[in-house]
């Protein structure tokens, strides 16, 4: 199986403070869900920034397709990886159609606009999030959700290989949580998309999700298919709960602490 | 409305935003060039002298001022505001133009009235105290990767506060003649201008409005978000530096001609917002054209509303960009980020 994206003894550590990833190695396989899971603060985020390319390792080596990241242009970079950030208000009421129109950026030369092939991407990447009906709306009027899906379909326009998101999920209601997450298996099945996730949203890895990545204090403590890193066991390890408990039931894990 | 304009193409919006903005700025420089203390008769400029040397030793060179000056401070503000991503950002409210001022007012209190090179040290010492200025409040403002709104406009104001004070120092301790010269250009005024500075402001301004309509796509991309930028492939720090720098130049020189001549950098990009939409592309060209269209009529207002006395045009624009100001404070809800 291929990995699309690689960290080859990766560290990071912002300024002058101690470092927030500590020598991580691993692999996300071309066109497989993962998950990137583990207590606040243990680097999480850190560690999808550097493989969108937001950051650089001060040690070791991020690979997209076997070649190091900082070798490829930005713009190149820009049309094979999307970023989602974390939830974030605009300092502008920019429309919706403006704001995943943004994400066709990268293959539009420096003075031209978007053409019509752009907006039609654009359109559709808000169709698959569900979201076609708020293209005219300004985006300082929609609620933490409803961004957060505009935000999803500006990376999906940039047609990316692989998609990174930081915590997607964090403003969204409970029926949104889960549709964002079937829409990312959807075009898994469909386009063969990758897609690596920020999530804190542990019982709904399993089944969507193919692997789970599971960090704490900056290194990899365990990772896996999610019945292999979802037990009791592991969990307690990852967040330091001896709470933790997992069950099966009908092919699904829940997961929660006493 | 709105569904109307959006149902157009990008292109379509910029093009309509220039032809209309164009048009506008010819009408007001006609009008500000025929009116004044004494108007104009176009016919006479072939035959009579008087009128001639009007026109053309005080009427043009002045509106030319006002134009390059305008133009300057609009678009600086409206790259300010989106690379800091608050709509509250321009060059008077950042301290920019009281960094300037500061440099200038050295160089005018020891009398530098020599160029070294070929550039006036009054606009080298301008542009060193705006470029001081931006760093400084960006660099208390920033708190890891976010910019903090509230800081960024406390750290603006409190740079300002800063800067009047040595703005006043100066003159104290400076003689008095120059300290007259500093009082009259401190509160923005563009009288008795002749052409070899329109010429020289224009060879430091020019280059500078070219780059920032090359970099509107990455300003465009910024006003997103800094992370969203760099996902879409911008050189986030590259283009802060370039837009830090361009702006500290166009503020620089533009405070060591004319003052500090505030907000209009704060209304002119918010006027073509309205007017023409957010996309920064369409907001950088437009503030080029309306800030020069708005600075000449803020000019002839100064000129003709109490003539023959002759109001500052830096009183003009703060008369107008204060309340301006509140009423975007005011309407908070649209501009989450305040």
């Amino acid at each position: 199986m291929s990995l699309i994206l690689e960290a080859r003894a990766a560290e990071f550590s912002y300024a002058a403070g101690p470092p927030v990833i500590r020598r991580v190695s691993m692999g996300v396989s071309r066109g497989k869900l993962s998950a990137v899971i583990g207590p606040n603060g243990c680097g999480k985020s850190t560690l999808v920034r550097l493989f969108a390319g937001l950051l650089t390792p001060a040690r070791g080596e991020i690979l997209f397709d076997g070649a190091p990241l900082r070798s490829i242009p930005r713009r190149e970079a820009a049309k094979r990886i999307a970023y989602v950030p974390q939830a974030y208000t605009l300092a502008f009421p920019f429309t919706v159609l403006e704001v995943v129109l943004t994400g066709r950026s990268p293959y539009t030369p420096r003075f031209r606009f978007e053409d019509e092939r752009d907006r039609a991407r654009a359109l559709e990447a808000l169709a698959t999030v569900d979201a076609a009906h708020l293209a005219e709306r300004r985006v300082t009027e929609l609620s933490g959700g409803e961004r957060q899906m505009v935000s999803v379909a500006r990376a999906l326009a940039q047609e990316p290989q692989c998609l990174v998101l930081d915590e997607p999920s964090a403003a969204l209601d409970l029926k949104h949580r889960a549709a964002l997450v079937r829409t990312l298996a959807a075009l898994r099945d469909a386009q063969g998309l990758t897609a690596a996730v920020v999530t804190h949203d542990l019982h709904l890895i399993d089944p969507l999700f193919d692997h789970v990545f599971a960090l704490r204090g900056g290194t990899l403590l365990a990772q896996g298919r999610p019945d292999e890193v979802l037990t009791d066991a592991v969990l307690a390890e990852v967040y330091e709960d001896p709470h933790v408990r997992t069950r099966r039931i009908d092919g699904r894990t829940l997961i929660w602490s006493n | 409305m709105l569904q109307h304009a959006q149902s157009r193409t990008t292109a379509v919006r910029l093009w309509r935003a220039l032809a209309l903005l164009t048009v506008l700025l010819l009408v007001v420089m006609a009008l500000a060039l025929w009116a004044g203390g004494r108007t104009i008769d176009f016919r006479a400029l072939r035959s009579d002298p008087l009128t001639r040397t009007l026109f053309f030793r005080l009427r043009l060179p002045r509106v030319l001022m006002a134009a390059l000056i305008g133009s300057s401070l609009a678009v600086a503000g409206a790259a300010l505001q989106a690379l800091f991503r608050n709509p509250l950002a321009e060059p008077a409210t950042l301290g920019v133009s009281g960094g300037g001022a500061v440099g200038a007012s050295i160089a005018i209190a020891f009398g530098w009235g020599s160029a070294v090179s070929g550039v006036p040290i009054v606009f080298v010492c301008g542009f060193g105290g705006a470029i001081i200025a931006v760093l400084l409040v960006h660099r208390i403002a920033r708190s890891g990767t976010l910019l903090l709104p509230g800081a960024l406009l406390l750290a603006g104001v409190v740079v300002n506060l800063i800067a009047s004070a040595a703005v006043l120092a100066i003159q104290y301790v400076t003689d008095s003649s120059r300290a007259l010269q500093i009082l009259r250009w401190i509160i923005g005024s563009l009288e008795t201008i002749g052409f070899d500075t329109v010429w020289r402001m224009l060879l430091f301004l020019a280059p500078c409005w070219i780059a920032l309509l090359a970099f509107s796509r990455e300003l465009h991309l910024l006003a997103m978000g800094e992370e969203t930028a760099g996902a879409l492939g911008v050189n986030v720090e590259r283009s802060e530096t370039v837009v830090h720098v361009i702006c500290s130049i166009l503020v620089g020189v533009t405070v060591a001609v004319g003052g500090a001549i505030g907000f209009v950098g704060l209304i002119v990009p918010h006027a073509v917002r309205l007017m023409f939409g957010e996309d920064l592309r369409i907001v950088v060209p437009g503030s080029l054209l309306l800030g020069a269209a708005f600075l000449i009529a803020a000019d002839l207002v100064a000129r003709t509303a109490l003539s023959p006395v002759e109001l500052p045009v830096g009183a003009v624009t703060a008369l107008l960009g204060g309340p301006f100001f509140l009423w975007l404070l005011h309407r908070r809800q649209r501009y989450s980020a305040l």
